[in-house]
């Protein structure tokens, strides 16, 4: 039994505890991975798989290669969602961000009355599901019973329609904006909540303002946090589903079946069962996101290398 | 010259006056001497701002009250001339005999389930990705990581093929499944864990010849706490405000959570026409169907923010 301990068979024991280690590790994380590589890796190629191919009515299922991408990349309809959730992505996400990023240094600063019970009810609407936001604004927006058209008719002005084609973008904008704002700025305002406060009180006692403190010291220190939820804001807009679908019941001349990339993927594979198709937008639609991701991150980490 | 008063304004908020001023926490700093340091201008700016985040929820409410005439008649975000919030309460409970009340059955069922699961696979995966050094550990994280990017829906689609063919389409299992999968959650773990549970803990455990699953069930867990109720959230409402998903997933209205249930009865008032309208019904039903979440945030927020610390500021 002493020998087992004995000097020589040091090396071997190491081994033996490292081997143990692993495999717990290996333990710990293969519930997960298993779960992982079968509800999304597998599925990821599989879509990738069923985009090269094409039911026929002769022969069934056929290898098509990219025959499906380029029928998407010249689809009209699929590139004017692209291009929409572009314009989207330029105008919606800076005023929702810039919007948390105001209200969580504002409450952050200690300088609002009540700013415990402001954060509360700014992250509120987060807790109501995409839909149902939808659906609410969807009364709201409505040009003869919604209380906005109301309100500026009573004082004597033409409401504009804000389920028009024109102004649905914008009307669906607003809703995003109204869900997601709360959600970001608990983001921003939980990594302001970490700084140390040493690091801006000796610049509170110079007399630096609160402004200069917010745009010096304040933001660049979150500035991880914010590139989070720009990142998860991207993502999130192109994958935007639930409002198209519920204005398109309300307003079908101005929700189209490929309003948004992921409301024409859903529209083709479940509507007019064309799944190898729909699988390719899905597919395009995936990289889109991952390419402008990327290069979000990219643009930041070099603007953080050149300062 | 404003110097002075700050740090005797912190001075005096200490508990011991006149502590070490590099200790000095910032919120007790802040709680003092309102006068001096709040503003009118931003409180009345961010009080303004709020008021548009409740605009709708109180148009919910009131719109709760009205019956069908009075919601398409009377001024939006004042009350109609009948007070029909029981009679619209019945109806949410009793239109298609109480399916209402599976529906939310269904959405906790899902939501806590999902939440439950994402939250040990998440937690077990990031706490060993940040405490072991393991053959494959790296390569499988930045997997991991690269996978936030990847759109949840784009990959509905495929899933939905693969369930069908296993024939779990239109269960629970379709539902559930997907949402145990949270890459977020991994990475926000291994971020919460990397701080919380410093690794002369673990040694000196193993030292004690406690094993491995000992040490992550009764001292990892313990300190990876808050970190787990953020991803057990974060699972939570994911899979309480899913649309799209259930969506695809499920016929059968008996298994249908809130989201897909609400939407269809809108459509179906909104295309039957006066017979079968139900908007007021609908209405009712959202603000029924919204309040369990919106008082479980109201008392749980300082778990969204203590978690999230960490992985906003080291990510």
């Amino acid at each position: 039994m002493t020998r087992t301990s004995a000097p020589p068979a040091r090396r071997p024991r190491h081994n033996a505890t490292q081997r143990r280690q692993n495999r717990a590790a290996y333990l710990f994380v293969a519930p997960f991975m298993l779960i992982f590589i079968a509800m999304l890796v597998v599925p990821l190629f599989y879509s990738g798989y069923l985009s090269f191919f094409q039911d026929r009515l002769i022969g069934g299922s056929t290898f098509v290669g990219f025959q499906n991408y380029v029928r998407a990349l010249t689809d009209q309809g699929f590139i004017d969602g692209v291009l929409r959730m572009g314009g989207f992505l330029l105008v919606q996400v800076p005023i929702m961000l810039a919007l948390a990023l105001f209200i969580a240094l504002a409450v952050d600063s200690g300088r609002v009355r009540g700013g415990k019970y402001v954060r509360l009810l700014v992250f509120v609407p987060y807790a109501v599901p995409g839909v149902l936001a939808a659906l609410m604004w969807g009364y709201l927006y409505g040009n003869d019973f919604g209380p906005i058209a109301q309100t500026i008719r009573a004082t004597g002005l033409d409401a504009p329609n804000l389920l028009s084609p024109d102004l649905i973008l914008y009307s669906i904008m607003n809703v995003v904006t109204w869900g997601f704002v709360g959600y970001n700025m608990i983001i921003m305002y939980a990594a302001l909540r970490s700084i140390p406060g040493e690091l801006y009180e000796a610049a509170e006692i110079d007399g630096a303002g609160q402004f200069r403190i917010a745009w010096s010291i304040k933001i660049p220190a979150i500035r991880p946090a914010i590139l989070l939820t720009v990142i998860f804001s991207i993502i999130g807009t192109f994958q935007l589903f639930a409002e198209p679908s519920l204005f398109d019941a309300i307003a079908p001349n101005a929700i189209s079946d490929s309003y948004t990339p992921n409301y024409y993927a859903y529209n083709l594979a479940f509507v007019n069962q064309n799944i190898n198709y729909a699988a390719a937008i899905a597919f395009i639609l995936g990289i889109v996101i991952m390419i402008v991701s990327y290069v979000v991150q990219l643009s930041t980490q070099r603007r953080e290398r050149l300062s | 010259m404003s110097a002075i008063p700050i740090v005797d304004a912190a001075g005096a908020a200490e508990t011991t006056p006149r502590g070490p001023e590099a200790g000095l926490p910032r919120r007790s700093k802040r709680r003092f001497d309102p006068e001096n340091r709040r503003s009118t201008l931003l409180t009345i700016v961010l009080w303004v701002i709020v008021l548009y985040f409740l605009f709708p929820l109180v148009w919910l409410v009131v719109a709760s009250t009205k019956n069908n005439t009075d919601l398409f008649s009377s001024f939006g975000l004042w009350f109609g001339k009948d007070f029909s919030l029981w009679e619209n309460l019945q109806s949410v409970f009793s239109v298609q005999n109480g399916i209402f009340l599976r529906w939310g059955w269904n959405t906790i069922f899902y939501s806590v389930v999902s939440g439950l699961g994402a939250a040990l696979l998440s937690t077990m995966a990031g706490y060993a990705f940040a405490k072991y050094r393991f053959p494959g550990g790296v390569l499988m994280f930045s997997v991991v990581l690269g996978a936030i990017m990847v759109p949840l829906t784009a990959l509905a689609i495929p899933t939905y093929l693969m369930f069908s063919n296993f024939g779990i389409t239109n269960t629970a299992w379709a539902i559930i499944l997907p949402s145990l999968v949270s890459p977020f959650g991994v990475f926000l773990m291994r971020v919460y864990a990397a701080d919380a549970i410093p690794d002369g803990l673990i040694e000196a455990a193993r030292i004690d010849g406690a094993g491995e699953f000992r040490i992550f069930w009764q001292v990892g867990l313990r300190l990876l706490g808050p970190g787990v109720v953020t991803v057990f959230l974060f699972a939570l409402v994911a899979t309480w405000n899913n649309y799209l998903l259930p969506l695809i997933m499920l016929n059968s209205p008996s298994l249908f959570p809130l989201t897909v249930g609400l939407a269809q009865q809108q459509s179906a008032s909104a295309a039957g026409g006066g017979s079968q309208a139900l908007f007021s019904t609908v209405i009712t039903g959202s603000l029924v169907s919204v309040i369990p979440l919106v008082i479980a945030f109201l008392y749980l927020q300082r778990y969204w923010q203590s978690g999230l610390a960490t992985g906003g500021v080291k990510g």
